[in-house]
């Protein structure tokens, strides 16, 4: 049982950790009323410029920095689309995906199969000879250790800060936010960096961590999952830090199950993730109080 | 959408000239064609390693090589493409381009196509493929010798037969040397996330599995996960892929396709092309068990090689009833062998295998 309980738990946490980063970029963005469906390729570009960094430099911590900046500024792209030329968020979105499933195999090509240092794993000292919860808790990487700051940090910034407040009446209302002298523009645009720089570092825990490699589309998905996640979080930070360990957990348990040897067929395992999700959100979901941004998705056409 | 999107890249590529330059008129321009990456370490490296070495084996041959070509139209469209510049020879590296040959293959009767695990041809098309369960008997010996835990994890992309009789050979190899040994396999679904597989290798690991295998699309992954927490692994498709098992390198098997590819590209300027299906075996050049690790005990190279000569000599057969299936169902009875050519009827896992076969 308790290698069991230690792999599920460790499991579920580095699964869960590029899922948080990726939900909490998309999540900054809705807040600021911008649907982002290019997540995926943004995550992707952070991932491979990570990677390429760290084969170039030999440091995983600058290739981690490579992917942010990498991740910020091809999501300025989309900002760029969206905001300035008030195109379809949604259409927008979609390209940026594909275009940064294309730009990373084309950047990616020649570093299939390249050997990296990865981030390191850090032992907290005393925790971890934890029996169980420590090997399980307590030797990850820096990402996976940052992940519930960066929550509890995305959760003071949007809730406890005037530019938290900003970002959130541009999501509400931008016409209102204009009037009172914040211009939903610039904050689109700085929002949207900050998310790319989440999402880069979502792909980079993945090639940097979990994989160590790069492979074409190794995100597989999990961008899109993070769109979802923000729904299921109901637009909350802290609720995204336990969607995503849910997510991740049920990944991870499916797997954990098979390892096992659990007669349940692998097809019918493979759908757990998503049928814990419908599960939790038929148990949660139909409470009154409303949290969609109430401009998500809309695009602010100035107010001459 | 995702193949307009490739199609977008190959484009791209074309434009900025990483294709073949006209220089001096070769002999016989191939035409070969990718569905990967050729540097994913596993199945696309193996073929591209194979036409490396044919250019070297023949410097007359010039080479047109197209990488991540989607199944399909897409496919079509390269291998036109290569025979418009000039190609007399297409190699369609993919399962899913038997399709797509086929068809450009009626139309171009005079250009020579190799496809890899086909069940049809053309008069100008070949098939090839190399029988693999032999071999994954022979790394089950080499792995369950090298095991102390005597449990050995297997990541694998879906219950496909091909993969099951690759596991239930394994099994067998295993349990010949050390009745103790069984081999958990977990399906993660897909054959590309790499995400999705290092949770599945340490999770294997977890439950005390100190031998890994991996049959994804490329096996870089689990291999370094296996390496990292201090565990063997068994490699798949590529040879080259042990670099990154330095100390836990058990063996693989490999698919060295150079010698064969030399063979068609000589047969067809020499105008002795003849359409063939070709399933090679241990006895082939093609199909190579890697050299055995460090880890490995010494005795396993002897009992390693002794199997291989019966299996050579049709002195042994991999699943050589009696056999039973991990539910307790009799699949092979006692005396009789599951023949090799209907491998796509393995629907079952072997006594010994943890795991679900559907």
């Amino acid at each position: 049982m308790a290698p069991l309980i230690r792999s599920l738990l460790s499991g579920s946490i580095v699964s869960g950790t590029p899922l948080l980063y990726a939900t909490l970029a998309e999540l900054l963005s809705e807040r600021a009323g911008v649907v982002n469906l290019g997540l995926e390729g943004v995550m992707l570009v952070g991932a491979v410029v990570g990677f390429i960094a760290t084969v170039h430099t030999g440091s995983a911590t600058a290739g981690l920095v490579a992917a942010g900046l990498a991740g910020g500024l091809f999501n300025l792209v989309f900002a760029f689309v969206v905001v300035s030329r008030r195109a379809n968020q949604l259409a927008a979105g979609l390209t940026l995906m594909f275009c940064g499933v294309g730009l990373s195999a084309l950047m990616g090509a020649r570093y299939v199969g390249s050997q990296i240092v990865g981030l390191p794993e850090l032992r907290v000292p005393l925790l971890a000879d934890l029996p169980i919860l420590g090997p399980a808790l307590f030797v990850h990487d820096a990402l996976v250790y940052a992940a519930v700051p960066v929550a509890a940090g995305a959760w003071w910034v949007l809730f406890r800060t005037r530019w938290g407040l900003s970002v959130r009446a541009v999501g509400e209302n931008p016409v209102a936010a204009f009037a009172a002298g914040k211009d939903p523009r610039m904050v689109h645009y700085q929002v949207l960096f900050l998310a790319g720089v989440l999402g880069g570092v979502a792909g980079a825990h993945l090639s940097l961590a979990v994989a160590r490699t790069w492979a074409e589309w190794m995100t597989a998905g999990r961008g899109f999952i993070a769109v979802a996640l923000v729904i299921f979080s109901r637009w909350h930070p802290l609720r995204a830090l336990a969607g995503a360990l849910l997510f991740g957990g049920a990944i991870s348990l499916q797997l954990q199950m098979q390892a096992l040897g659990v007669p349940l067929s692998p097809f019918l395992l493979d759908m757990l993730p998503y049928v814990l999700s419908l599960a939790v959100l038929a148990v949660w979901g139909g409470r009154a109080r409303h949290a969609v941004p109430a401009s998500l998705g809309r695009v602010f056409q100035g107010t001459q | 959408m995702i193949p307009k999107l490739f199609a977008m890249l190959t484009t791209l590529a074309l434009a900025t000239g990483s294709w073949w330059t006209a220089a001096a008129e070769p002999k016989l321009q191939v035409g070969v064609l990718h569905l990967g990456s050729v540097t994913d370490g596993g199945y696309n490296q193996a073929h591209a390693e194979g036409i490396e070495v044919m250019k070297k084996n023949l410097p007359d041959v010039e080479v047109i090589q197209v990488e991540n070509v989607p199944e399909g139209a897409d496919a079509e469209r390269v291998m036109e493409n290569m025979i418009k510049r000039g190609a007399q020879m297409i190699v369609a590296a993919s399962f899913g381009y038997l399709e797509p040959a086929m068809r450009v293959a009626q139309k171009y009767p005079n250009v020579k196509f190799f496809h890899p695990g086909g069940y049809k041809r053309t008069p100008n098309m070949t098939t090839y493929w190399a029988s693999t369960p032999e071999a994954f008997y022979l790394m089950g010996v080499a792995a369950g010798k090298t095991t102390k835990t005597n449990k050995i994890g297997y990541v694998v992309a879906l219950p496909i037969s091909f993969f099951l009789a690759n596991i239930n050979a394994f099994e067998l190899g295993a349990r010949s040397v050390n009745p103790k040994v069984e081999t958990r396999v977990v399906f993660t679904g897909t054959f590309l996330d790499p995400g999705k597989e290092a949770t599945a290798a340490n999770a294997l690991l977890e439950q005390g599995c100190d031998v890994l295998g991996v049959i994804v699309d490329s096996p870089i992954t689990v291999v370094q996960v296996a390496e990292k927490r201090g565990a063997y692994s068994v490699g798949f498709h590529y040879i080259g892929v042990s670099k990154f098992a330095p100390k836990g390198w058990v063996t693989g098997v490999a698919f060295t396709w150079g010698n064969l590819y030399t063979r068609f590209a000589r047969d067809v300027m020499d105008g002795k092309f003849k359409s063939e299906d070709i399933l090679g075996g241990l006895a082939d050049d093609f199909l190579t068990l890697a050299p055995l690790g460090a880890a490995v005990p010494k005795d396993a190279a002897t009992l390693v090689e002794a199997k291989r000569q019966e299996f050579i000599a049709r002195k042994a057969h991999p699943f050589q009833g009696p056999l039973n299936d991990n539910r307790g169902v009799e699949r092979v009875k006692t005396g009789e062998t599951f023949p090799l050519t209907d491998l796509r009827k393995m629907d079952w896992l072997v006594e010994g295998v943890v795991g679900q076969p559907r």
